[in-house]
């Protein structure tokens, strides 16, 4: 049995590279992967709890977090396909038309 | 093998998000059955269920009840935002049709889809639970994210639609976070719960994964409720999507964020008040200030009023700063003159520009008052309303959240505030310039208000004035509904 | 404490083992008679045509949609299937309740025309 602060730091990990992959990443599908990946490290957080605590409700979260993904997910791509109808491009650096 | 005894299942409590989900699962129903291309009529029976749904919600009105073992519960405080949701979702209706024809995207679905966000943001408001809370945020936001990217084929809204959604996502990842967190530390998700812990253990205050929780929730919320600088897809999100869409986005949704806040942070946290009240004056600060300075230099009205929506959300942080029931109530009333005062600011802008919203800046507007003088008269009492002249709404909601900042020490704060407020009036002033004492480069021919549009100006209007001359009943509804 | 985790080990180690011989082995041992044929990239045993890095039908991607859509439905079936003789009536009311909220959206989707391929 491995102590929480294991399960932890590995989430923290996730999150941190989800974190930075959105900033740095260009492509609109890319983005959104790191940001599925950081939910997932949420998902491990709340896991990790649960056991820890002996508290099923993290468990519960999880499944409504997963739920919740998809339906992001579903929505997202549908917008990221408007958008590339529209410009041929899924570039981050082209949604630009909105500017100061 | 026995059966799990349940919870006592109390659904009256929740009967107001039933009967909504339900009206809008059959009018999405509707919409694929019944043919033909007009779909106003759609709008006119969500509207009917809008009214079913508040009728219900005020009948919940007096003591609190607690429901599904702490998950929701509704006291006044909930039914006094579900009134403002249900307010600013029907008059962003009533202006849909005429756009939404113009700019040749009037699909049926934009009706069960404001509904479905207006359930979200009322779960929000009744969530005692951050797994509901959790739950209705995104419900609202999916529906949003759609909202704005509604006109597929104009770029802008694709742009607007596709934004919102990236970062809108990633927000979410951080106050997932942070209830992950503050589960973790607490050992609970719901608020009741997570505060008799706080209570029990002031120790906590110290754990940094609480602290980290904590900051994390209100880095999501913030922006949600697009607080500096948390703010900066307000403007673009704001001048693509389409205008009855950022009408709505900046009443309702707004005001949901600041439900739910408020909920966490005064409900959940009450004994870190002094910790999180320092955060909230530095939001409130900044917020007022970057959206005032911004909105300045602003040409697009859309945009202006994307950057002045980001100034009035600093305004009601003023007021949550204050931490005091004062502070909470005028939150209530100004995010309920809000609604009304800038749904009706959009709703003109909706009939001053012409397909792609080609006209939408200031300049276009010279010689709309003595084209239109009516229309100039209702778009300046929203904009004297929203710089915060009496005797408008917008005066008084102001007047409060400042007196509520003073009683609670922060008179500098309120002082920052009012020089905000006079920084505002510029921009507001400008375009009441334009309309009256600019002649215009080539003739415009603006179109009348259609009947719908009408009655949401007439609404807007008389609500704008008569929370402005004779607040008190609604203010002291506001004061009943935050007595926690 | 990790000793726990041995088992694991064990079996990575194998299969990586495993994973590594089949291809070292079939290379040292097998016959080699090199044809056109054996070097097409396999398209479910028919002739490959065109290259393979064209753009898909948008619809392929609807479908996809829609299929993670009511897919994820099962995510809330597992814990009430588990549980589905402990929960009684209640548990089956409230799962035909969720499946009828589903089965508005699929009668949308139906309707909306999502589901036909032409």
């Amino acid at each position: 049995m491995l102590a929480i602060e294991n399960y932890l730091i590995v989430s923290a990990i996730l999150f941190a590279i989800g974190t930075i992959g959105v900033l740095t990443k260009r492509n609109a599908i890319v983005i959104f992967m790191c940001i599925e990946m950081m939910l997932n490290a949420v998902n491990l957080t709340f896991i990790a709890f649960s056991r820890h605590l002996g508290n099923i409700d993290g468990q519960v979260f999880v499944f409504f977090v997963m739920t919740v993904a998809a339906a992001e997910a579903a929505v997202g791509l549908a917008l990221m396909i408007a958008f590339f109808k529209n410009r041929e491009s899924i570039d981050v650096e082209d949604v630009n038309l909105l500017k100061l | 093998m026995e059966t799990i005894a349940m919870p006592a299942i109390n659904l009256a409590v929740i009967m107001p998000e039933i009967l909504l989900s339900c009206i809008a699962m059959v009018l999405l129903l509707v919409n694929v059955f019944v043919p033909g291309n007009n779909k106003a009529y759609l709008g006119y029976l969500s509207i009917i269920g809008l009214a079913v749904t508040a009728a219900s919600a005020v009948g919940g009105w007096g003591p609190s009840v607690s429901a599904f073992n702490g998950s929701v519960v509704q006291d006044n405080f909930a039914i006094f935002f579900k009134v403002i949701f249900l307010i600013s979702a029907g008059l962003a209706i009533l202006i849909s049709d005429r756009y939404m024809v113009q700019e040749d995207c009037n699909q049926g679905e934009l009706y069960p889809m404001i509904l479905f966000a207006t359930v979200g943001m009322m779960l929000m408001a009744s969530g005692t639970d951050l797994m509901v809370i959790f739950l209705g945020l995104e419900l609202l936001s999916i529906c949003l994210y759609v909202l704005a990217g509604w006109n597929r084929d104009n770029l802008k809204s694709n742009e607007a639609g596709l934004k919102y959604f990236l970062l809108g996502a990633f927000s979410t990842g951080f106050l997932l976070y942070g209830m992950a967190l503050t589960y973790g530390a607490t050992g609970s998700t719901k608020i009741q719960a997570i505060s008799s812990y706080v209570m029990g253990n002031p120790g906590v205050a110290s754990n940094p994964l609480f602290v980290v929780g904590m900051l994390l929730i209100a880095v999501g919320f913030s922006f949600k409720i697009a607080a500096a600088p948390f703010h900066m897809w307000t403007p673009d999100v704001y001048q693509g999507a389409p205008t009855p869409m950022t009408a709505f986005m900046s009443a309702g949704p707004k005001a949901a964020g600041f439900a739910a806040f408020i909920r966490v942070m005064i409900f959940a946290f009450p004994m870190l008040r002094a910790e999180w009240s320092d955060l909230l004056w530095i939001l409130a600060v900044l917020t007022m200030t970057v959206g005032n300075i911004i909105a300045l230099s602003q040409d697009n009205v859309k945009r202006m009023l994307a950057y002045s929506s980001i100034a009035h959300a600093g305004y009601a942080l003023v007021g949550f700063a204050a931490v005091n029931a004062e502070g909470a109530a005028g939150i209530l009333f100004y995010m309920l003159s809000y609604a009304f005062m800038n749904i009706g600011a959009f709703a003109v802008i909706i009939l001053i520009t012409k397909k792609g919203e080609v006209n939408g800046n200031v300049q276009d507007l010279a010689g709309f008052g003595h084209k239109k003088p009516l229309l100039a008269m209702v778009l300046s009492i929203f904009l004297f309303s929203l710089a915060g002249m009496p005797p408008t709404a917008g005066f008084i909601g102001k007047f409060y959240l400042f007196s509520a900042a003073i009683k609670a020490g922060y008179v500098w704060l309120a002082i920052i505030g009012v020089l905000n407020s006079a920084a505002s009036l510029y921009y507001y002033l400008r375009v009441m310039v334009f309309m009256y004492m600019k002649d215009p480069e080539e003739d415009f021919e603006w179109a009348g208000a259609t009947p719908a549009i009408a009655v949401c100006l007439l609404v807007a209007v008389g609500a704008t004035l008569v929370l402005g001359v004779v607040p008190g009943t609604v203010l002291e509804l506001a004061q009943k509904a935050v007595q926690f | 404490m990790l000793g726990a985790y041995l088992p694991i080990l064990v079996l990575v180690v194998i299969a990586c083992l495993f994973g590594l011989g089949s291809v070292v082995f079939s290379s040292l041992i097998g016959q080699k008679k090199p044809s056109q044929v054996k070097l097409a990239p396999y398209e479910c045993g028919c002739e490959p045509v065109g290259s393979a890095r064209e753009r898909f039908s948008i619809k392929f991607y609807l479908i996809a949609m829609l299929f993670i859509l009511f897919d994820i439905e099962a995510v809330f079936m597992y814990p009430w299937a588990v549980l589905f003789k402990r929960l009684g009536m209640f548990g089956l009311v409230e799962m035909g309740l969720f499946i009828v909220i589903l089965f508005v959206g699929y009668v949308y989707v139906w309707k909306k025309g999502a589901l036909e391929w032409e």
